[in-house]
């Protein structure tokens, strides 16, 4: 990963600034307030652009693949819960816009302990050890009722009257500005630490973890460290959790949200710095929108994602970030025709995918709900043989002709890329 | 003295169908140095073919035909997705395998619904085989291990005695040297991925009617049978044939133990007082933390022995 350079600054403000006018997008003047679902999903997608982030410190940084990221997230979020007892109570005096500091110490703490037993390995083996520290996580906070309540999980009042900027924290809108504010710190210093010495040599663990070790620095110490910051992080996040909807429960430190990070993360491009923050917007997008229109949006992500993974192992971020050459020679104009050759085929496919999945869905899992397939105003009987054809047709049909135009615009893409560099050289 | 038989005779039977598991992704594992974390959904999948088949032929072919299918599905997962995604890297194999897991996940909610399905041990095999002390063996536990024992057999004759058998030990440890030796390692890695899944399947079968056949029941195996693949150690079938044991005894045990930590100090004249979360850690019976003791074990003994238990070399 090149580090990010500084020229592209106006799109980090960009989104800074949409994610600031976001909430007023969507503001009911009859109410005078803004949408309570789009200000939750907003903060949904701000906590999780941190855990995105901080589990790309591992990914995509140091290559390590965790399993267990969601328990510094979880941990922070229940220690977060505890303080606000405790500040509630009177016998913390710090104001609600420094929790996260304490759930991210919180999550650093963990982080050191279980990160000095995983960083003893690395890839395959580290990715187990995870897993098991994931699953001994999960298992305890459903075990001892103390400190994680158990399966009601730990509640608390976030209105604990003290504040930096004397607000009261009881509107949504409120604790959206400061989740905003806190995903911009710590975005900001996960950006830093990419180039510090650490930032780099976790790179360079990454690539050839042996030539690291010849050139003196012990890989397992960078891993170490890397960890433990990236606990640091999700602590934070948790934090905000905690914070936003006054419970934890197991869910925060569960192996779907680990689960969770991983997919934002490697979807929205591990090798781009921003990349995780695209991916936890988009995951969050379809895991609010999607989800409520059809029961099978894991599949679809799941789909997704082993696409990537065969295909384009950098991600979306990584996708455009390759057409910056042919953007910067001014060429751009000459992929319209292959990208729209491909645009065709690629649809039917997916819609003929898509049908096949809702088919089956809708036999078994829309059946126990009473449900049934809606499609353009028309009932669609899922008993019938014609909407299954007409799918399994698209999908065949489609794929056929999207592999034929792949080709052709891999032909394209090359020869502009070798065109472009051509041109670059004389 | 009965609780004790019983929950030995349980914890082996539960043992050897880990083992069938974990066998199968300990070959897959050492050789390829791909975890495939979708070998506890090819469980499922085995299980749920095999409620389907066994409605139309009954449960006997289902046995065979259930674990072909999914030796099958192995063969054409390594062919058309591990292969292609091996240039990138151990990462990728392993987030590919993981992938495979949502979507194997929801496919079979999608096919089969959420509820659990009504797969029963057949008639024939539905009487008790003997008492001990007035408590009934099932017959079918018997036919587990019969089923497990034969697998075990034939697969240890398999490595051992036969040519390809000894290819795949060559290419365990020297993938490289058995391709310069004119083998075709691809072919091979295709090979032990679908025996993989097929023992896998076939635990399936066997498992899905002595458990319950529904879609959790990949997420609630598949942790352990990772345990079980670290605790035995890479490259070795007889230290995975120990941990998987040891596993399927701690399991059961667990449960019937009420014993706490506080339990055994009080002979010593210390008793705890109070209510904060350290004497909750305490007092907590061992019933109540059994799931939680596989993960323990398998964080000491990396610790300590990162190889595991009978591995001939590092994870």
């Amino acid at each position: 990963m090149r580090p990010v350079q500084f020229k592209q600054g106006w799109v980090w403000i960009a989104v800074l600034a949409l994610a600031i006018a976001a909430p007023w997008a969507f503001y009911n003047y009859s109410t005078g307030r803004q949408s309570g679902f789009v200000v939750s999903m907003l903060s949904q997608m701000g906590m999780m652009s941190i855990l995105a982030l901080s589990y790309n410190m591992l990914l995509g940084q140091a290559g390590l693949f965790s399993l267990c990221h969601a328990t510094f997230f979880g941990i922070g979020g229940y220690a977060a819960i505890h303080f606000l007892e405790m500040a509630d109570k009177g016998d913390l005096p710090l104001p609600l816009e420094l929790m996260p500091v304490l759930a991210g110490l919180s999550g650093l703490g963990l982080a050191i302990v279980f990160g000095y037993m995983a960083t003893k390995q690395r890839a395959t083996a580290f990715a187990m050890i995870t897993l098991g520290i994931g699953e001994l996580m999960v298992t305890a906070a459903l075990s001892f009722h103390h400190f994680f309540g158990g399966e009601g999980g730990v509640n608390a009042d976030r209105t604990i009257g003290h504040s930096l900027l004397g607000l009261k924290y009881a509107s949504g809108i409120q604790v959206y500005y400061l989740i905003l504010a806190w995903t911009l710190v710590s975005a900001l210093a996960m950006f830093f630490l990419t180039l510090t010495p650490l930032g780099r040599m976790a790179n360079a663990t990454r690539d050839n973890f042996e030539r690291a070790q010849f050139m003196g620095y012990d890989p397992r110490i960078v891993r170490f460290l890397q960890f433990a910051l990236s606990g640091f992080f999700a602590g934070i996040g948790g934090g905000l959790y905690a914070i936003t909807y006054e419970i934890v429960t197991f869910d925060a430190l569960a192996a779907p949200l680990s689960a969770n990070a991983l997919l934002m993360a490697y979807i929205g491009g591990s090798a781009v710095f921003g990349g995780p923050i695209l991916g936890a917007i988009l995951i969050t997008l379809l895991q609010s929108g999607v989800s409520a229109m059809s029961n099978s949006w894991l599949v679809y992500v799941g789909v997704l994602f082993i696409i990537m993974v065969i295909f384009a192992p950098s991600g979306i971020m990584g996708l455009v970030m390759a057409h910056r050459p042919i953007v910067r020679a001014g060429r751009l104009f000459r992929l319209a025709l292959p990208y729209l050759r491909v645009a065709v085929p690629g649809l039917l496919t997916v819609l003929g995918f898509v049908g096949l999945v809702e088919l089956t869905s809708f036999l078994t899992i829309g059946a126990a709900q009473g449900k049934t397939l809606v499609l353009f105003g028309n009932k669609i009987d899922v008993h019938t043989t014609l909407p299954w054809l007409a799918a399994t047709l698209l999908l065949c049909g489609g794929g056929l002709w999207l592999y034929v135009e792949a080709r052709a615009f891999r032909r394209a893409w090359e020869g502009l890329m070798l065109e472009v560099s051509q041109a670059s050289a004389a | 003295m009965e609780i004790v038989l019983v929950s030995l005779f349980n914890g082996v039977v539960y043992g050897m169908l880990l083992f069938m598991l974990a066998s199968g992704l300990t070959l897959i594992f050492s050789m390829m140095g791909v975890l495939n974390f979708a070998h506890a959904s090819i469980y499922m999948i085995g299980a749920y073919l095999a409620f389907t088949i066994s409605q139309f032929v009954g449960f006997f072919p289902a046995l065979i035909i259930a674990p072909i299918l999914c030796g099958l599905l192995g063969a054409a997962i390594e062919i058309w997705g591990l292969r292609r995604v091996h240039h990138n890297g151990h990462i990728a194999e392993l987030l590919f395998t993981f992938g495979l897991v949502f979507i194997i996940q929801r496919s079979v909610q999608m096919i089969w619904g959420m509820l659990p399905m009504a797969y029963r041990v057949p008639p024939s095999l539905d009487f008790s085989l003997f008492n001990i002390y007035g408590a009934h063996f099932p017959a079918y536990r018997g036919f587990m291990l019969l089923v497990s024992a034969t697998m075990l057999l034939a697969t240890w004759l398999l490595l051992k005695k036969t040519r390809i058998g000894l290819v795949i030990q060559a290419a365990l440890t020297r993938p490289e040297m058995v391709g310069a030796l004119g083998h075709n390692v691809p072919r091979v890695f295709t090979t032990v991925f679908a025996g993989g899944c097929l023992l896998a399947g076939l635990a399936g079968v066997i498992g899905g009617n002595y458990q319950t056949t529904e879609p959790g029941m990949a997420e609630a195996v598949g942790p352990i049978v990772f345990v079980v693949v670290v605790f035995g150690g890479l490259g070795s079938l007889v230290g995975c044939f120990i941990a998987s044991i040891l596993m399927g005894l701690i399991q059961t045990f667990a449960v019937v133990i009420n014993y706490s930590i506080a339990d055994m100090l009080r002979p010593l004249g210390l008793v705890l007082t109070g209510d904060n979360l350290f004497t909750e850690i305490l007092t907590v019976p061992v019933a109540r933390i059994g799931a939680l003791l596989p993960f323990a074990l398998m964080i000491l003994i990396l610790l300590f022995r990162p190889r595991g238990l009978l591995g001939t070399r590092d994870t």
